[in-house]
């Protein structure tokens, strides 16, 4: 599949496919595929090709140039995703500061936070890592209870902070606190900026399922940050946080739909070697895995032909990530039926085959972001306008 | 590339669902399901000489307006919607597009402009007892005589075959499948009998063809393509359709469930009944992408694509479908399953549609042979 938007759009392509040919070679290429937003793998390789995008101008593609962007517009974010995807270059170990962090910093932080931090992501200095859910507050994020007390020009926080992803990589956070004591739920919270090196701050790897310290809890203990680094107003933290949300899906879902149909590809391919195409119940679930990668493709460029038209995407924006990761699932349950006996054995230090991780981390997919049941009641109440559940 | 509607085509949409709001709502629906004709000719007329909906996308050259298929899917989508009882399928989605796809461009120039203007009712006649939408399926016999050609054998599961007055029929003849056209007003040997249908909003019949004359369209034994192609298109128009009807079933299922009231709230506060209106939409928002994809490849014209798109548009509309309409009942409770409450309607238009072109196995079979599975 080829994505046009035209002859200038055509030039920042053509652009951007020569470097791949160039770089992405040696250790780069062998790493290609690898890693994922709940896969930590081959960290070292994947921050060093983020270094080498970067040395190319290639993060930020459409941050303003003012802090080190390329300054270029949605299309070109749309193509510079697709394209990195096509080359199936590996996944990046920044992406939670290029998706998250810096659209977050543009929509609502201040000059000086703009200045001091944004260069830094786009150089790989500075790694970033998220402090929204707690041990209390996951769906219902909502009820954090970390507190944050001003002490003269410094806030001093303390709490508990989980499944930070990359959380012991990250030279920063981005905590949301309660700034109230007073408030109750969406009210009273601040977002902080945090330095993770000072003592006040703990941060422990959690081993995932997939054996993996890809995710962390983070103690704070009178950990400390400047007066300056709220972002948004003090107390409207929760619209700061929620900005970052809504920044997601856009463009992100391309690229993993792009994976999902290698995988497909993959499973036809194992399907066929296998001789499971001649079974009518294997090839019914086989055909419906290749339908449902379809399915996605044509969703996500329905919503970016809204976004370039520059209308308001439809309601398929909101529902794409229920469908997409719930049927990536399935792909992942008939792939590893596919593989049979072998499935079961993994390599030496529990070292998994692509099939075996894309499977088990495809179990997340259907949590982080919001889980399917919290995307149901977006759905059901934002969509559809069916009324809130009454709060007891 | 451009995957989104255009604001000509949004009001289209705004026009097409005016109309059939004022001419199909579900008063007309009841009384045209119950009425064994199902259609009312005068909304037939005014379909046509007030928006030109019959010959939306046939060439001007042939009395149409030349639109797109996204124009014409925005059109069944709607039909969809008001479960429109007309002929409208028949005519435009398998009719119209065998005339267009055969290679016969004298047959064109006299039989298009007719049902361009809705002056013609016309449907395509190609299943028989074994209701198999394929090559091999094709029984029926077309014997050259010194008079013309002559037709023997059964055609059934004819959508509107009572009221045409256009019938194209796939027969097999020495050399292969070929494609006729039998006026069926004044054709001698040959017996309609309608069929009571469980969707009464779509009327089906059985027609028995004894020696009947009719009229080579293209050249004799090569029609098999063209018409596999009909078939594609009537697919992804077909599956426009069970999107709009789809969405409607919704719609009736949330207005529901936001003034139903059960334990002391509306029952759409609750996660079970939410949850399931959420999944429909899900399920509603990926047949769209389906049944689009569809019509954006009939528009670009690359064969494999639409091939591609029309057996997965069926495979997944369908069954889309027919879950939605399945749990608009479910959220209705009791009062969804009376024959007073419009729920059923969709269900069974949903169930008949599901099996109308073909089942969603053998749509996946279909895909699966394109793929090269």
């Amino acid at each position: 599949m080829e994505l046009d938007f035209g002859p200038a759009v055509r030039d920042f392509r053509d652009e951007l496919r020569d470097w791949f040919a160039d770089h992405l070679v040696g250790e780069f290429a062998e790493h290609r595929g690898v890693g994922g937003p709940t896969d930590g793998a081959a960290w070292d390789v994947r921050l060093a090709w983020d270094r080498e995008l970067s040395a190319g101008n290639w993060l930020g593609v459409g941050w303003p140039k003012e802090y080190g962007g390329r300054g270029l517009g949605l299309i070109e974010e749309i193509v510079f995703e697709y394209e990195y995807a096509r080359a199936d270059a590996p996944y990046r170990a920044t992406v939670n500061a290029l998706d998250l962090l810096g659209p977050m910093l543009l929509a609502m932080g201040d000059e000086a936070q703009k200045k001091r931090f944004l260069p830094p992501v786009l150089a790989v200095e500075e790694l970033w890592g998220q402090g929204f859910s707690e041990p209390g507050a996951g769906s219902d994020l909502a009820s954090v209870r970390t507190r944050a007390e001003r002490d003269g020009d410094v806030w001093v926080v303390n709490g508990q902070k989980v499944w930070t992803s990359f959380g012991i990589h990250a030279d920063w956070l981005y905590v949301l606190t309660r700034t109230d004591p007073d408030s109750r739920r969406h009210q009273g919270l601040t977002l902080l900026l945090v330095p993770t090196d000072q003592p006040g701050v703990e941060i422990r790897p959690i081993r995932n399922l997939a054996g993996q310290d890809e995710f962390a809890e983070v103690f704070l203990s009178d950990a400390r940050t400047g007066a300056d680094l709220a972002v948004g107003e003090v107390g409207q933290g929760w619209r700061t946080a929620m900005a970052t949300l809504g920044i997601e899906r856009g463009t992100t879902l391309l690229p993993q739909q792009l994976t999902f149909e290698r995988e497909a590809g993959a499973l036809i391919d194992l399907a066929r070697t296998r001789g499971a195409l001649d079974d009518p119940m294997l090839r019914r679930r086989i055909v419906d895995a290749w339908i449902s990668v379809r399915i996605m493709r044509t969703t996500n460029l329905r919503t970016i032909a809204e976004l370039t038209a520059g209308r308001t995407p439809g309601a398929q924006a909101t529902t794409a990530k229920l469908y997409a990761s719930t049927r990536h699932q399935q792909l992942g349950h008939l792939a590893m039926e596919l593989a049979g006996p072998a499935g079961q054995i993994v390599g030496e230090g529990y070292d998994l085959d692509t099939r075996q991780r894309s499977f088990l981390l495809s179990l997340a997919e259907t949590i982080y972001g919001g889980s399917s049941e919290i995307q149901r009641n977006i759905i059901g109440e934002q969509i559809l306008g069916l009324p809130k559940e009454p709060r007891p | 590339m451009d995957l989104t509607f255009s604001e000509e085509q949004d009001e289209l949409r705004k026009v097409v669902r005016s109309f059939l709001t004022r001419h199909s709502t579900e008063a007309d629906v009841r009384r045209l399901a119950a009425d064994p004709r199902g259609h009312d000719p005068g909304v037939w007329r005014r379909m046509a000489a007030e928006i030109g909906l019959q010959g939306l996308a046939v060439p001007e050259e042939y009395g149409g307006s030349g639109f797109g298929y996204v124009d014409l899917g925005v059109v069944f989508e709607e039909a969809g919607r008001a479960l429109l009882c007309a002929p409208y399928f028949a005519t435009v989605a398998l009719a119209a597009e065998a005339l267009l796809r055969c290679d016969d461009e004298a047959a064109r120039a006299d039989l298009l402009p007719g049902v361009a203007s809705g002056e013609t009712v016309a449907t395509l006649a190609l299943t028989e007892d074994s209701g198999r939408w394929d090559e091999p399926g094709i029984r029926l016999t077309a014997r050259k005589r010194a008079g013309g050609w002559r037709l023997a054998g059964v055609k059934t599961y004819v959508p509107d075959g009572h009221l045409a007055d256009l019938l194209l029929v796939a027969a097999r003849t020495p050399a292969g499948i070929s494609l006729f056209a039998v006026a069926a007003a004044d054709a001698p040997g040959l017996t309609r009998t309608p069929l009571p249908t469980l969707d009464q909003t779509r009327k089906q019949s059985r027609i028995v063809f004894t020696d009947t004359p009719a009229r080579l369209l293209g050249t004799d034994g090569t029609a098999w393509p063209a018409l596999a192609r009909t078939l594609a298109t009537a697919s992804v128009l077909l599956a426009a359709e069970q999107v709009g009807g789809a969405a409607a079933a919704l719609d009736a299922s949330v207005a529901y469930a936001k003034i139903r009231e059960q334990y002391g709230r509306p029952i759409g506060s609750f996660q079970g009944i939410k949850h399931k209106c959420a999944d429909m939409l899900v399920e509603i928002e990926s047949a769209r992408s389906a049944a689009y994809g569809g019509l954006w490849a009939l528009d670009a014209g690359d064969e494999t694509a639409i091939a591609v798109a029309a057996a997965l548009a069926q495979a997944f509309c369908s069954e889309a479908f027919t879950k939605v309409a399945g749990d608009t009942i479910q959220v209705h409770g009791g009062i969804g399953f009376t024959w007073e409450h419009p729920a059923h309607l969709y269900l069974k238009r949903a169930k008949s549609s599901e099996v109308l072109l073909g089942t969603p196995a053998y749509h996946r079979e279909l895909l699966a042979a394109r793929l090269g599975i």
